[in-house]
């Protein structure tokens, strides 16, 4: 049961991987003169579409997200409307915490607000696909004995990872050796993403190593 | 409590790091003393002994040209005709060799040796004054760069003639207002390689054609920036030799007969394009040396020297233009451009014996002034010196008065001189001493293991006793004195720097070898807890995020870039491992538990020690202080200062102080923030203190708290307006104002001593009051609530009956409401006599607090007025700092209750690296900067605006004022280990968990009951405070020790190293005052309990 469940992880993983693939090369196919350090910006959005419209798709065909405990048109409607309201706090969210991390608070708006889609898409995005729009739950699922599922826990490492790419990938930008990657924000969106893709491989494989000693309580 | 040992142990630590750093500091930062006398053209350096005015004779050459061209080491002077495949940068300068070659009485290429330090700014001081500059100049004054010794620009224009300068800004630095005319060129910019050579070029050749000039200097920076930007062996290296190559000739082409041409590099460089060091690639540079008229006797024959000191252009150039040699240069004259003696050349000047005498007149009164200002020449080969000179005098006069020549002897015998003073003065100032920069690291990195040991192993050396500081002094004492005894027997002096460093050792080397004898014994005496003790080094700890925010930390160090960014770097870390604090919490289960757990109440998970209520309060106090202390970082960056490294970066305006602003307006606006603020942090402190029912007594502390605090500030908020008061607004008040200048501030510096002298007189901030008739009787009275009630032991009882004053002082304060500003309110309403104590609980912590508040007051007083707002949002760190640690411990202690404290009261390594960042923060977000001209001098002059007569009062206000933050952290360090007390959950259930049923004793006065936990908690947290700073000095003592090569060395590192070792010294001092202030407190309290029961045992 549990070779199944990794197995189609792995593979969920590998359609999100090489959406994030497709994204970055398309661009460069159909814009001319696009690069990822030159039109950062567009690349950025591009991932952050991709990641978003593949992770939603495959998540609502895998059935992970919770069920609804009412069918109701109205009551679907309103998670979604819900969804999409905590997506936007969430960038918003992100983009305070990037400012106070010091970057410019009226220079680059733009640039830091395109970062701060960038994160949610691909942390916040995927709580909302596994946990639904339940904050309660996504603080809970960060802790030592939160995790209820093989999903939960492979949410926890992606989004480790993930923002820890982000926070590394600040470390350049002192730096005087004038690269163009140490723009702000290239390298911070580049070590997210980096970070979130090391996260792909990295959740199926330290779960499936750890299968023995993971077990979930209840589901 | 131990309080001596925990003494004596950290005193010990601290001296071992100061020695540490007094060594490599000793062998790296020469220190040399300027001497500054100027020659003059009355100097009496004529042959005999009769005045006369030197200047008046014809000089050799009336112009001089002196093409400067940065880093021209001398491998790109040279030129091989017979190298086929040249690397880029050779045999690209051919004009230089073929001039010499065809023109052997006109010409001359010589290697040019330079001194260490090798960075430009130092060689033009050292190629104009003819000394050897060192790191630091003592003298030099740090606010600005201008060179104040005699040097070769300022004699030129005391003869009045017209230097033109162009190229390199770091010339416009040195001699302001010095030149004729100048055109000074950015030279910051490693990167760009052809603004300075573009604009000489531009007006060079122009210039040269030009009468209204008579010496004309050219600095061109790209060789050197080249060599930076891509190193010696790139195309880019040989485009601009090329280019220089173009410069040279058109130059020689442009030249007239009276004219003398120079072409110089200031020092060579590595092969990777660096230099600073002392390699022979960085010191070799070149000279070319070009008269359209010959110079020289001949080609180049044997007499010739191999290689010419930069020292020596200095007494050649000024003998060869016929102006004095300047007074503190040490060179000797270039002799193959003087005509022997007897065949006095064509065109006049003087022969190379009088030359010579000149010179060596000129040495031995520099050597006679600097060696009765220092001592730091051997007083052996300075008398050697002496008598040399004596003897050559008596030979050269006797010759003279005679009319004979001179031998050739007395030629070579002055020469030799010359190069010995050169060298005895080379010794002491130019050269890094390897082995102490060496024996420092090792020290430092001892005492920084020692640190970590001594921490670690705190519980256990305040158990066994093991640790009389006598064995470790004796040991000191005993390798300092052989350390004496074998210099005495190898070199017959003693250099006290040996001993010192000989007595660390071996100490260290002790108490190491004793902690591992300590840690064995232990593991193997509770195999239970053997893995705990043993296991202090596992990579697993050492990955934990706060020693690896803290390793990133002193890695930021290492790197130029982070250095320039520090301010930046250290908010960034804090804000990332303050984040990391509720986090880890969550993951723990412990930050915000959810209400109804479906696991818990299906028994799945062990029943939490406390409420998941209280955890969850606790939980959102520390998400509120997280905010507040987010909040105040972020506000700190605005009151950041820039450094010139820094491009685009607007020092705060907050910075200067209010009577520099223009606008009244906005005056008006900064002043009252900063009353604001400074009634802010007075009343915040009052509060705290009246919140935890300490201002109930009548004592020093309270006295100070109640009455010197308010005062204080107002003596401040009177300061700032009097001082930000326009000069001329009350004319007729003018006097008033001038005496309130002077009054209002020494005014507080007298209140600040007398609050500081009072809490330390009288700590306790403790209020009794008992109801019934009799105190001291009555308290045995209460029927006791402890099982075995009859029978008992006096000792017994009185061991009981402690507890019981905590319980009703605990009552008693939560009967108030938290308020406890009003005695009486609370007690028991039935007619058993109580006894209500106000403020036991935070008896230890409520001095320290006051103190550092009162501390923080007075360095306010050093800083511009705007820093006031910086201060409130240190104030409102520091608080949210120690309710985050309060807060994340609280939950843990009780979820794992421990009935005998086994774990103690130890601070994590969270807290305490966050506590050392938040001062580093601080640091800069009061406006200061790890450089020399960033220091705000203007702190020596509040309440003394005339100025001081002696160095020792400007110099502490002046570092009180630079370290503002370190002292403030340093002294409220205790209050890391008293918060988690102060602030403990009221009902917990810590002595129930233990089945007791009297309730233990509450808050602070748990320490008291606890006294070996007390000390060994006090020992840990100091020691891993000094160790987390000591380590930060290791990294940037590794950084200039490593980094001695790098272009930012004297501009980055050396500054930052000095700044950083201040700053432990100084952290370390108010950290030991801290300390020292908690145990004056216990000694306080246990006397007070003394008094309280007399016949108390403890
Ligand atoms: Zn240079
Ligand atoms: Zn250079």
């Amino acid at each position: 049961m549990w070779d199944h469940e990794i197995k189609a992880m792995a593979s969920t993983h590998a359609i999100i991987a090489s959406s994030v693939f497709m994204a970055t090369v398309l661009p460069a196919v159909l814009v001319p003169g696009f690069s990822v350090y030159g039109a950062h910006l567009l690349w950025l959005y591009s991932v952050s579409g991709a990641v978003t419209v593949v992770s939603v798709a495959v998540f609502w065909l895998l059935g992970i997200t919770p069920p609804t405990k009412k069918h109701t048109l109205g009551y679907k409607l309103s998670r979604v409307v819900r969804s999409c309201l905590y997506f936007f706090l969430s960038c918003l969210f992100f983009h305070t915490v990037v400012v106070l991390y010091g970057a410019p608070l009226i220079e680059s708006a733009l640039e830091t607000f395109s970062l701060s889609v960038l994160l949610t898409s691909l942390t916040t995005l995927r709580c909302l696909c596994v946990l639904g729009p339940n904050v309660q739950a996504w603080i809970r699922v960060f802790s030592r004995h939160g995790a209820m599922s093989v999903w939960d826990t492979c949410l926890q490492i992606t989004v480790a990872c993930t923002l820890v790419g982000a926070w590394l990938g600040a470390f350049p930008i002192p730096l005087d050796w004038d690269r163009p990657w140490q723009v702000w924000p290239v390298s911070c969106s580049l070590g997210a993403m980096i970070g979130y893709l090391t996260g792909l491989v990295a959740a199926p494989a330290w779960i499936h190593y750890h299968r023995k000693q993971l077990t979930y309580k209840c589901k | 409590m131990k309080r001596l040992p925990v003494l004596a142990l950290l005193l010990w630590v601290c001296a071992v790091y100061f020695v540490g750093i007094y060594l490599f500091v000793g062998g790296f930062l020469l220190v040399r003393l300027e001497v500054n006398r100027t020659s003059s053209c009355g100097d009496v350096l004529e042959p005999g002994e009769e005045p006369g005015d030197f200047c008046r004779s014809p000089p050799r050459f009336s112009r001089l040209v002196l093409l400067i061209v940065d880093a021209l080491k001398i491998d790109f002077a040279r030129f091989d005709p017979g190298n086929t495949a040249p690397r880029p940068y050779e045999n690209k300068l051919p004009v230089l060799g073929e001039t010499v070659t065809s023109r052997p009485l006109q010409s001359r290429l010589y290697p040019f040796r330079a001194d260490p330090p090798t960075t430009t700014m130092q060689r033009i001081k050292g190629f104009t004054t003819g000394s050897l500059p060192t790191f630091v100049d003592v003298g030099n004054n740090f606010a600005s760069s201008a060179i104040l010794e005699d040097n070769l620009i300022h004699q030129l224009g005391q003869v009045g003639k017209r230097v033109v300068f162009m190229g390199d800004d770091t010339w416009e630095n040195l001699f302001p207002k010095k030149f004729y005319r100048s055109l000074p060129f950015p030279s910051f910019n490693v990167k760009d390689l052809h603004t300075v050579d573009n604009g000489i070029l531009q007006h060079l050749y122009s210039t040269m054609v030009g009468k209204d000039w008579d010496v004309l200097v050219a600095h061109f920076l790209g060789v050197d920036h080249c060599g930076h930007r891509f190193g010696p062996d790139h195309p880019a290296m040989a485009d601009k030799l090329t280019q220089m190559n173009g410069v040279i000739s058109s130059v020689i082409d442009r030249l007239e007969n009276d004219t003398l041409l120079v072409v110089m590099g200031d020092h060579g460089m590595t092969d990777t394009g660096d230099h600073g060091g002392e390699s022979q690639k960085e010191t070799d540079a070149a000279i070319f040396l070009y008269s359209p008229s010959p110079i020289f006797p001949g080609s180049p024959s044997q007499t010739e020297p191999d290689v010419v000191p930069q020292t020596d252009l200095v007494p050649t150039l000024a003998l060869l233009l016929g102006i004095p040699i300047p007074y503190s240069s040490v060179g000797q004259v270039l002799l193959p451009l003087f005509p022997p003696h007897g065949q006095k050349g064509a065109a006049g000047g003087i022969s190379q014996l009088e030359a010579l005498w000149i010179n060596a007149k000129q040495v031995n009164r520099f050597l006679d002034t600097y060696s009765s200002m220092a001592r730091d020449i051997p007083p052996e080969s300075l008398r050697q010196l002496r008598a040399h000179f004596s003897r050559l005098s008596s030979e050269y006069l006797a010759a003279v008065r005679d009319g004979r020549s001179p031998s050739a002897k007395l030629n070579s015998s002055l020469q030799l001189y010359l190069t010995s003073v050169r060298d005895t003065c080379r010794a002491t100032w130019a050269r890094f001493n390897h082995v102490k920069m060496a024996a420092g690291l090792a020290i430092l990195a001892l005492a920084c293991l020692m640190c970590f040991v001594l921490s670690e192993l705190s519980q256990a050396l305040i158990r066994e006793g093991g640790v009389g500081p006598k064995a470790p002094v004796l040991v000191a004492l005993m390798s300092a004195a052989a350390a004496a005894a074998a210099q005495l027997l190898a070199r017959g002096s003693v250099e006290a720097a040996w001993c010192l460093a000989a007595g660390a050792l071996g100490s260290e080397l002790l108490f190491l070898w004793r902690a591992r004898r300590l840690n064995t014994p232990t593991a193997s005496k509770n195999g239970g807890k053997a893995p705990k003790a043993a296991g202090w080094l596992t990579p697993r700890q050492l990955l934990a995020a706060p020693l690896l925010v803290w390793l990133l930390r002193c890695a930021a160090l290492l790197s130029d870039c982070y250095v320039i960014g520090e301010g930046r770097v250290v908010t960034f870390l804090l804000f990332s491992l303050a984040i990391y604090v509720p986090v880890r919490l969550n993951w723990d289960g412990l930050l915000l538990p959810p209400s109804h757990d479906p696991l818990k109440s299906a028994g799945l998970l062990p029943a939490p020690a406390v409420p998941a209520a209280t955890v969850r309060k606790e939980g959102h106090t520390l998400l509120a202080c997280l905010g507040l202390l987010v909040g105040s970082l972020y506000l700190s960056l605005s009151f950041h200062a820039c450094r010139e490294e820094q491009g685009s970066c607007q020092p705060s305006p907050f910075l200067s102080p209010l009577s520099r602003l223009q606008s009244s307006q906005l005056k008006n606006l900064h002043y009252v923030l900063s009353v604001a603020s400074l009634g802010m942090w007075a009343f915040l402190l009052r509060r705290c203190l009246c919140h935890y029912g300490n201002l109930n007594s009548s004592g020093g502390t309270v006295f100070a708290a109640r009455w010197i605090l308010p005062l204080l500030s107002v003596c401040l908020g009177l300061h700032w307006a009097v001082s930000a008061t326009p000069d001329d607004s009350f004319r007729n008040l003018s006097e008033l104002i001038g005496l309130a200048h002077v009054a209002l501030p020494r005014a507080a510096f007298c209140l600040l001593a007398l609050g500081l002298a009072l809490i330390w007189l009288d700590p306790l901030t403790v209020f009794v009051k008992a109801r019934a008739a009799a105190s001291a009787r009555s308290l045995t009275l209460p029927p006791p609530r402890y099982r075995a009630s009859t029978g008992i032991s006096p000792q017994a009882e009185l061991h009981h009956l402690i507890p019981q004053i905590y319980q009703r002082m605990r009552r008693c304060l939560d009967d108030d409401a938290g308020g406890g500003g009003e005695p009486g309110g609370g007690g028991e309403a039935d007619n058993r006599p109580a006894v209500e104590a106000y403020g036991l609980g935070t008896v230890y912590s409520a001095p320290t607090l006051l103190f550092c508040g009162l501390l923080g007051l007075g360095l306010l007083l050093l800083h511009p007025e705007g820093m006031a707002l910086s201060f409130l949002l240190l104030l409102l760190e520091m608080g949210s700092l120690l309710h985050i640690h309060a807060s994340s411990t609280l939950p843990i202690t009780h979820a794992f209750p421990f009935c005998s404290w086994s774990g103690g009261f130890a601070v994590p390594w969270t807290p305490v690296v966050l506590w050392s960042l938040a001062a580093a923060q601080f640091f800069h977000a009061t406006g200061h900067l790890p450089t020399f001209p960033s220091i705000q001098w203007s702190a020596a002059f509040v309440g003394f605006p005339d100025g001081h007569t002696g160095t020792i009062l400007p110099a502490s206000l002046v570092t009180l004022n630079t370290f503002a933050s370190h002292i403030l952290f340093a002294v409220g360090c205790p209050l890391l280990l008293f918060w988690p007390l102060v602030r403990e959950v009221r009902g917990g259930r810590a002595g129930r968990a233990c089945g007791e049923e009297g309730e233990d004793a509450v808050m602070e006065m748990r320490l008291r009951e606890n006294p070996q936990q007390f000390s060994a908690a006090l020992l840990q947290l100091s020691t891993r405070y000094l160790f987390i700073n000591g380590a930060q000095v290791f990294a940037s003592v590794c950084a200039a020790a490593i980094l001695r090569r790098h272009l930012m060395v004297w501009k980055v590192f050396a500054p930052k190293l000095m700044f950083e070792a201040s700053g432990f010294l100084v952290s370390s001092v108010f950290l030991l005052i801290g300390v020292t202030l908690v145990l004056r407190v216990d000694v306080a309290v246990s006397s007070w309990f003394k008094r309280l029961v007399p016949d108390a045992s403890r």
